[in-house]
């Protein structure tokens, strides 16, 4: 009866592709909106250790704002999630990039107040040797938090540094490499802050300014 | 289609056919995920889901697919019951997921199951293949989890960490500890560490192996098997 096993053999491989297929979508489906949720709330949930939910009031996860500064910032895009109180500026926060860590780029969240001072600062990927470098996150230890409250005048400009090079921030026995780069790459961040200041917050510029 | 014991299949799958420590198989996830309990158990349970589905729906095909075209199918299966699973871990356990990360559509990859799909589903009725895929999916499981939490003993100090990622909050209570003082073993955690035990674990599981089969067949001439190369000399 079958005289081209060939075609059969074709037109069962394109059924099983296309149930294959099916079942993915149904899946994707169903799971999309959960996974953006999930997503959404992870991120909100970082984004609160670091700017207080309570201090704010607007939705900080899409109120976002895209800033070109690779020497600064690390990326060649950074996007800065913005915190406002009744459209006031409270604080921003950036997705600043590590790019000379021990082994890899490492993408930080620091939160910087309007005044100036971090908010925190968060490890959210890395790549460093797990045991020395990876202490830089916040559940392996409290060094992370070292940075809170910090801001380019406390400590002094020429102190943010790890203690090996003569500044404030502890490094970890074995590791001075990574710290190093977390620091210059958080005090950069504030540099940017500084000069920046005024532009971050596009809608609330001309209120600012009176 | 000759009867099979399900005593037997479960016996071939936890031990005497371990896809892990004998068939060797499915190496990549099994080193790579392994530096904690956890991420083995949530690893493996994730395997062991696919391995079900797979066994099942390959059995149920297995008259209707043309051989020229079996592997593409089974391929085709495969693959979409991993990036179903996949996508419901992200739904459903979303912090491990974050932890297992690309691992899991890495299961895909994981010779295991396109081998028992191969070499048992698509010979045998539905059930056997239900059973035999649940035998394989949890030895390579218990695998997962013993590699993992000797790793995460040595290394950290600490045994079924995070568990929470998995259980919820009612686990976050679970994390044994050897104390603050220990620092743990580098060793263990880092790539190496993961050759090193599955080559320890193959070696006991050799020894064991060698003991149970001269204590009861002292008569016999002792078996073939056992002569497994640890691979970590």
């Amino acid at each position: 009866m079958i005289k081209h096993p060939v075609s059969v053999a074709g037109i069962l491989l394109a059924l099983f592709a296309t149930a294959g297929t099916a079942l993915v979508a149904v899946t994707n489906d169903l799971t999309a909106e959960r996974i953006a949720e999930n997503e959404r709330q992870a991120l909100l949930s970082n984004l609160s250790a670091l700017v207080p939910i309570e201090e704010i009031d607007n939705d900080i996860v899409s109120d976002t704002l895209i800033v070109r500064q690779p020497d600064l910032l690390g990326g060649e895009e950074t996007l800065v999630y913005l915190g406002r109180k009744q459209g006031k500026p409270v604080a921003a926060v950036f997705t600043s990039v590590v790019p000379n860590g021990y082994s890899g780029p490492i993408k930080l969240l620091v939160a910087v107040h309007n005044d100036g001072t971090l908010g925190g600062v968060r490890v959210i990927s890395h790549k460093e040797t797990p045991g020395l470098g990876d202490k830089i996150e916040e559940n392996r230890s409290d060094w992370i938090h070292s940075f809170d409250g910090k801001s380019l005048s406390n400590p002094k400009f020429s102190r943010w540094k790890v203690k090996k090079d003569g500044g404030d921030f502890d490094q970890f026995t074995g590791a001075t490499i990574t710290p190093r780069a977390i620091v210059a790459a958080v005090k950069n961040t504030l540099i940017y802050f500084d000069k920046h200041r005024e532009t971050l917050f596009p809608n609330t510029r001309k209120a600012e300014q009176k | 289609m000759s009867d099979v014991s399900y005593g037997k299949l479960i016996r071939e799958g936890l031990w005497s056919n371990n896809q892990a420590l004998v068939a060797l198989l499915g190496l990549c996830p099994l080193l790579a995920v392994t530096n904690t309990a956890i991420n083995g158990l949530g690893l493996g349970i994730a395997t062991t889901l696919v391995l079900v589905m797979s066994n099942a729906t390959v059995s149920l095909i297995r008259n209707l697919v043309r051989p020229e075209v079996r592997l593409p199918v089974f391929v085709i299966v495969i693959a979409s019951f991993v990036t179903a699973v996949e996508l419901s871990m992200n739904a459903w356990f979303y912090e491990l997921y974050k932890v297992l990360g690309i691992f899991i559509p890495l299961i895909v990859t994981n010779c295991a199951i396109i081998g028992r799909a191969e070499a048992f589903a698509s010979k045998h009725r539905l059930t056997p293949s239900l059973v035999d895929g649940l035998a394989m999916g949890l030895g390579f499981t218990c695998a997962l989890v013993t590699l993992g939490g000797m790793r995460e003993l040595i290394g950290m100090g600490t045994l079924f960490a995070q568990a929470d990622l998995m259980f919820g909050d009612l686990a976050s209570g679970w994390t044994l500890s050897l104390g603050e003082k220990f620092n743990g073993m580098l060793l263990a955690i880092l790539p190496p560490g993961a050759f090193i035990g599955m080559g320890l674990m193959i070696a006991l599981k050799n020894i064991i192996d060698g003991r149970l089969s001269k204590r009861a067949e002292p008569a016999r001439t002792p078996a073939a098997e056992g002569s497994m190369e640890t691979g970590t000399a």
